[in-house]
């Protein structure tokens, strides 16, 4: 089953395609990632997807509904979820509280409830508290829900968002450059949950610069270049593809590209 | 725990007391309080400025005034009056200004503020114009309520109601919302949180607040004029709810004390009162950057490591 299905989707802005009649059919539990040089246009598609930005052409499926134009509250509502490149965690809040909010689509006390605060708001906050604290044991940060968000180190952040998106309980979940300015002991530990979310059926859609890291765990990897599909494939056929290794360093630079991508 | 304390707090405070001038200070205390524990849950929670916030608390005022003397409805219900109509009004104008950000947020609530202080100055066949009007007594039961002590009480258990009705909704999955909003909008879009209504609600709610704490002045005063819905006003509550501490609720009431006290205390230096009010609001400031009680609170947490 497609759990996603983006139809010739593009974008313009100020007389820029940054996105041009790209198409992209995700199979549910898969790893796909999503690759391409800076400003290929991977974030502008993944904004797209999410609702952030409205595509001027094509049209998006997900969970077999047209989804075009809705926007990021309702497809989260629908069980999309997402990360993001430069974090957006919500630092006033502890650990716990950020995974917390993560279960807000599933969170059904009202206003007047929430002001007189009724036993079901009570039990509400327990279920949120026992999944959020779920959610955190998952990326490894059992331990640090009582801490600040803006005390944790970068990586651990990272880890934060996963945990933030999960906590949603998503069909889908889109992971943008998660491993990005990690180290490789850091990286590794992303690696680690990425497969854990598989195992759970959660389909992922990767946008990430660390070759190592995609060509370990993608079923699927498609490559823009100048807002254009370039291919697309499993690992083995992106890696041996001539036309992606002159994307990334032109033909000049194609035995240290080959080497990269190893 | 904080509810409680401030419940002892109001209770235990006229002990102190060593004339009953110092009830109608009291009383103008929580009823300020009242006021800026709605506009921190808006600018400390959600962290949507609102420069206007005056102008829900001239509604409020005017509702008690114009309701009894116009239309000769009780006062009580002139109350519960003018929390709905302010909070129609925010409804009615927060869905367009609430898509604004920072600076335009902030600029968009100080006419929203000018407009209702210009309404109740003009309108004066219902107002008495920019010379007011007087508020008839708060009558519950053939009871009249007047006297300090009597409004020290009232304002008292109103401000600690609100204040727990305040706690209750920041450990909700509202209040969750709301700050999540504060620290990273688009986060909190794509987990499922409509931003916009969730501005909106806490909106109505903060000018419910300062609604009710503008019919409490007015029928506190026994007058009213357009004054209480101007601009400075409206820069007071500001000054409150960031003086006491953003986010803080307790803050709200120290921050309401301070402001409240302070012109009081400095009478004795005569024409320098202001400035020295000034002087001591920059040095609070400099010193206590998140305000009084997040500062403190602070403080003591380091300290204790």
């Amino acid at each position: 089953m497609m759990i996603l299905d983006a139809d010739r989707l593009s974008i313009t802005f100020g007389g820029v395609r940054a996105l041009d009649g790209v198409s992209i059919a995700i199979e549910s539990g898969q790893v796909f990632s999503i690759i391409g040089p800076n400003g290929s246009g991977k974030t502008t598609l993944f904004n797209l997807v999410s609702g952030i930005y409205t595509p001027n052409d094509g049209s998006i499926r997900f969970a077999g509904e047209i989804v075009t134009g809705l926007p990021p509250d309702q497809l989260a509502r629908r069980g999309l979820s997402r990360t993001f490149q430069n974090l957006q965690i919500f630092s006033r809040m502890s650990v716990l509280e950020n995974a917390m909010v993560g279960r807000h689509r599933h969170e059904r006390t009202g206003v007047l409830a929430d002001l007189l605060h009724l036993p079901s708001v009570a039990r509400q906050n327990e279920a949120t508290r026992e999944a959020a604290h779920k959610a955190l044991a998952r990326v490894g940060l059992g331990d640090a829900g009582e801490r600040p968000a803006g005390s944790l180190a970068y990586g651990a952040l990272k880890r934060l968002e996963m945990a933030r998106a999960l906590a949603s309980d998503p069909k889908l979940l889109l992971l943008d450059e998660p491993a990005a300015g990690c180290n490789p002991v850091e990286t590794q530990e992303i690696d680690g949950v990425i497969r854990s979310i598989v195992k759970d059926g959660i389909t992922i859609v990767l946008v990430e610069h660390d070759m190592r890291l995609v060509m370990n765990i993608s079923d699927r990897v498609h490559v823009l270049a100048n807002g254009r599909t370039l291919t697309e494939g499993t690992p083995e056929q992106v890696r041996s593809n001539t036309a992606v290794i002159q994307a990334y360093l032109g033909v000049h630079g194609s035995k240290e590209a080959v080497r990269a991508f190893d | 725990m904080p509810a409680i304390v401030v419940a002892v707090i109001v209770i235990t405070l006229p002990l102190f007391f060593p004339s009953a001038y110092y009830y109608r200070i009291g009383a103008l205390v929580f009823i300020f309080a009242l006021a800026v524990v709605g506009l921190n849950l808006l600018m400390g929670f959600a962290g949507q400025v609102s420069l206007g916030h005056a102008g829900f608390l001239g509604i409020g005022a005017y509702s008690v005034a114009i309701g009894p003397i116009h239309f000769g409805a009780p006062s009580w219900l002139c109350l519960f009056a003018g929390a709905i109509l302010s909070g129609a009004v925010a409804f009615l104008v927060g869905r367009p200004i609430l898509r604004l950000k920072g600076h335009y947020l902030a600029v968009a609530t100080l006419g929203l503020g000018l407009l209702v202080a210009i309404v109740l100055t003009n309108e004066a066949g219902w107002t008495g114009g920019p010379d007011g009007m007087s508020v008839p007594r708060l009558v519950l039961f053939d009871w009249s309520l007047r006297g300090a002590d009597t409004w020290y009480w009232i304002a008292g258990t109103t401000f600690v109601g609100g204040f727990v009705l305040a706690l209750n909704l920041m450990g909700s999955p509202t209040g969750r919302a709301l700050q999540a909003i504060h620290d990273s909008e688009i986060a909190a879009l794509v987990l499922g949180i409509d931003v916009a209504r969730k501005k909106l609600t806490i909106f109505i709610i903060s000018a419910m607040y300062a609604s009710v704490a503008g019919s409490y002045l007015a029928l506190f005063n026994g007058y009213i004029t357009p004054d209480a819905a101007g601009f400075l006003r409206s820069i007071e509550l500001v000054a409150m709810v960031v003086l006491g501490g953003m986010g803080s609720i307790v803050g709200s009431l120290v921050g309401a004390a301070v402001l409240v006290v302070l012109p009081q205390a400095l009478t004795i230096f005569h024409e320098y009162e202001q400035a020295l009010l000034g002087l001591i609001i920059m040095v609070f400031m400099i010193f206590l950057r998140r305000g009084i009680v997040p500062s403190i609170a602070a403080a003591f947490a380091g300290r204790r490591k």
